[in-house]
């Protein structure tokens, strides 16, 4: 019998339910988290003194959110719950995880990574200006401290998060100038028929789209970014193109740029899961089955880091992947329990996929970019330097163009800009995304103090 | 550089296989004799220990015999824009040992002494004069062992610079590439590969790296190759002050570290520890936990440091012989084969040392620098090191 414990990497939706149900089965998981509160990202959580109700945090969600936070409470007398601290690198078959400069090192039989998603970033020019934001920046500002980007911002991007976001900054008493997105009606209505698999929350984005309208917010289809405009060192207005061509502006103080996300998948990579192009959200992904299992079998995937299901997709994952760990165990689990999960998760599926094609992440926009944009900004590489390796240099890779010319080289690792380098890669070479590979990801995962330390 | 090698001939002067830093400065200098050359690589040019290594150019602390080939390198190094059309990121910006110890202080007066015959010139300071010309050093130096003409340079970029300039030289470059097969046919190495037919010249160059072992026993020629995994790390960037590449003057494996700073301002470190490296799967992997051991002693070289994040760190497969100097030169046996490879720990600063010396080699049957040394032959006979 394996005594070394599980560790659940990740305290958001899909961490906090895989806890839970390993709790209930006996075990005492080991319970890792980046924020100093649970709740993950969609149900973060205020920090202390800060005295928002939750119906105002997290609106309609407000049941759900509460809910998970009263849940992972009652189970934290069963858990050994880490808050503060990131796991960031693997040797051999240990983890490692810091706080500050704290690291620990962690056996575990078997672990389950709920590590969640970022924002998918499309450069355009003037992205990298201060008061532009990703857009789940621009909802956390809100969400954890009651701050907005700006007092006339904009939304721009594309997904059901760019609404939502939008709308809450509505609701917040900031009616945003405008709401800009790439996709067409044309898309919306071909999505349509898997997201009515979720009707709940097809007719919640409906109602924001109505409110936002009703409030004045312009919101436009099909549009094209043109530059986000430098006012003496800040944002001072947007322009883009419509889908004749014409170009339009605003004025704005701030921008919130979103194209959907991308899965927080290194921790998986470092521990050898197999990976493979989805081409649903048109990047890498690791392989799992239906429970969350990966090709290694000491490592459980569950949440918005595996599968974009978002976070009631994440609660059922969660669960799921804890049930898979169990019945690997001999654990009894019953094939009700599953049968529901798994139901529900499909559901989840079937609206992912509608949302992929009522939302589709504008490829087309990384072959156009001007080669004096910024696409890395923590290494202040432009388009132009990466179809240098491209073409120039012949790099037939993203690794080997980050090699050559450093996409992806500096703090960020590639986790903002990683993909869309991979698309104007792909573009200047004539090849599909897919042909370019992704980042290999390397230790640490998050930038590590150099006084760190091993403590017991 | 070519992966569409159909329109490649399949005949030449001289097959190169490996292009690593080695084989890739080998294809560019045999051009400068007018001979003409295949160069094969079975994945992508200077990915494996040419790439993956911290980049230095160092003279300072090498095997004695072999300062001559450095010296010339060194000379190349400098004028690799005009050889090549860039400069690899080349920053001739100085190399300092540093011992904290009165022995390991007597080991670097020795070498400076040992190292003047061969036209090294290194500037010895201690205490407060050594902390008055590098003040980012700790307080509690002994010495400092100064190159001054050293340096460091890019090694993701260096390699890949020589294969572009081989093949606008002319020499057909072919990446993934990979050699299944290899023999002489009568006057004719033959050599075969996965999907790309088969390749013949009348000499060739085995620059194959850690997997050099199994192709120089093709030949009889026998020895031991070690995989090995350097443990390399970076730092987020900070302004640039630090100039010479850092290292420190230990025989404690753990204590053995050594950093430099690029002009963007991020600090590359490695040494201590090594892992194994797999020539199957061609990883090597990082131990993180090596890089949190190399921390204490990155500090003590330079204290401010410890205040930085690491942002990333690699490895890359290397291999090492018994006794830790490169094979180079002609075969024990087979007219017209030539190796060069197991430079590994201190390759770097040779690459385009050795592509002009095995060069001239191949090319005239002479080399302008002694390489005896390097013999593959050294692993003959009763005293050969162990096999």
């Amino acid at each position: 019998m394996d005594d070394r414990p599980v560790i659940v990497v990740g305290a958001g939706p899909a961490g906090t339910r895989a806890a839970q149900r390993l709790v209930r089965a006996g075990l005492r998981p080991i319970v890792l988290d980046e924020n100093d509160r649970q709740g993950g990202q969609i149900y973060r959580r205020q920090p202390p003194g800060f005295t928002r109700p939750a119906a105002r945090l997290y609106g309609t969600e407000a049941g759900k959110a509460t809910a998970l936070h009263r849940d992972f409470e009652a189970i934290l007398p069963d858990i050994d719950y880490r808050p503060g601290t990131t796991a960031w690198g693997v040797s051999g078959d240990v983890l490692l995880a810091s706080r500050g400069s704290a690291v620990s090192e962690l056996s575990f039989s078997a672990v389950i990574i709920a590590s969640g998603a970022t924002d998918r970033i499309m450069p355009c020019p003037g992205w990298t200006i201060p008061g532009v934001f990703s857009l789940g920046g621009a909802q956390i500002a809100l969400k954890a401290q009651a701050c907005a980007i700006g007092a006339r911002p904009v939304f721009m991007g594309t997904g059901p998060l760019l609404y939502l976001v939008a709308w809450q900054y509505l609701k917040a008493g900031v009616p945003p100038v405008a709401v800009l997105d790439t996709s067409s009606y044309a898309d919306r209505l071909r999505g349509l028929r898997q997201m009515a698999a979720r009707p709940r929350v097809l007719a919640n984005g409906l109602r924001y789209l109505a409110d936002l309208r009703r409030a004045g917010v312009m919101l436009r289809t099909a549009i094209r970014p043109e530059r986000i405009e430098d006012d003496g060192g800040t944002v001072g207005g947007i322009a883009w193109r419509t889908a004749r061509g014409t170009l339009q502006r605003a004025a704005c103080d701030a921008v919130g740029v979103g194209y959907g996300l991308r899965s927080e998948s290194q921790l998986a990579d470092l521990l050898k899961c197999d990976f493979a192009f989805d081409s649903v959200s048109a990047q890498w992904a690791p392989v799992i089955d239906g429970f969350g299992r990966t090709s290694n079998r000491q490592v459980y995937l569950a949440g918005d880091g595996a599968v974009l299901r978002g976070a009631d997709g994440a609660e059922a994952a969660g669960t799921l992947a804890a049930c898979a760990l169990l019945l690997d165990r001999d654990h009894p689990v019953a094939t009700a329990e599953i049968a529901a999960l798994q139901q529900r998760v499909a559901v989840m599926d079937r609206f992912r996929q509608g949302l992929g094609r009522a939302f589709p992440w504008p490829a087309h926009l990384a072959g156009a970019l001007l080669d004096e944009t910024i696409v890395c900004r923590c290494e202040n590489i432009t388009a132009g330097e990466i179809r240098h390796a491209a073409q120039a240099l012949d790099a037939p890779d993203i690794n080997r163009a980050k090699a050559l010319v450093r996409p992806g080289m500096g703090r960020c690792q590639g986790r903002m800009c990683g993909l869309a380098a991979a698309e104007i890669l792909a573009h200047a070479r004539g090849v599909p995304a897919e042909q370019v590979g992704r980042i290999r990801t390397a230790a640490p995962v998050k930038p590590l103090p150099l006084d760190s330390r091993i403590v017991p | 550089m070519s992966r569409a090698p159909s329109a490649a001939p399949r005949r030449a002067d001289v097959v190169i296989v490996g292009g690593g830093f080695m084989g890739a400065a080998t294809a560019f200098f045999l051009r400068r004799h007018g001979l003409s050359v295949i160069l094969l690589e079975r994945d992508l040019i200077g990915q494996a220990a040419s790439g993956v290594n911290f980049g230095n150019v160092r003279r300072q602390g090498r095997f004695l015999p072999q300062l001559p080939l450095s010296n010339l390198s060194r000379d190349l190094w400098g004028r690799l824009p005009e050889l090549i059309g860039e400069d690899a990121e080349f920053l001739p910006s100085g190399h300092i040992r540093v011992a904290f110890t009165e022995d390991n202080a007597a080991r670097l007066e020795r070498y400076a002494a040992d190292c003047r015959p061969y036209g090294l010139e290194l500037e010895l300071l201690s205490g407060n004069a050594a902390r008055a010309r590098f003040p980012m050093l700790a307080p509690d130096v002994h010495t400092v062992s100064f190159s001054p003409a050293d340096g460091h340079a890019n090694p993701r970029l260096a390699a890949p610079a020589f294969g572009r300039a081989a093949r606008r030289a002319g020499a057909h470059v072919l990446e993934e590439t990979e050699v299944t097969g290899i023999g002489k046919d009568g006057e004719d190495f033959v050599i075969e590969t996965r999907g790309q037919g088969v390749f013949r010249a009348p000499l060739l160059q085995i620059s194959t790296g850690a997997w050099a072992q199994a192709m120089a026993a093709t030949f009889g020629d026998h020895l031991r190759l070690i995989p090995r995994g350097p443990q390399m790390g970076v730092t987020e960037p900070v302004p640039y002050r630090i100039g010479p590449v850092i290292g420190f003057a230990s025989d404690v494996t753990e204590e053995g570290v050594y950093l430099r700073q690029v002009a963007r301002g991020n600090i590359v470190f490695g040494g201590g520890r090594r892992t194994d490296a797999n020539l199957v799967t061609k990883r090597a992997p990082l131990d993180p936990l090596n890089t949190i051991r190399q921390m204490p002693h990155l500090a003590r070289l330079l204290p401010d440091i410890a205040r930085l994040r690491v942002i990333r760190t690699w490895s890359g497969v290397e291999a090492y012989l018994d006794d830790d100097i490169p094979v180079m030169g002609p075969s024990a046996g087979v007219a017209g084969l030539f190796y060069a490879f197991g430079f590994c720990g201190h390759g770097f600063q040779l690459g385009p040392g050795v592509g002009h010396v095995m060069a001239e080699l191949i090319a005239t049957g002479k080399t302008s620098v002694p390489i005896d040394a390097f013999h593959i032959g050294r692993f003959r006979g009763p005293d050969r090191p162990n096999v």
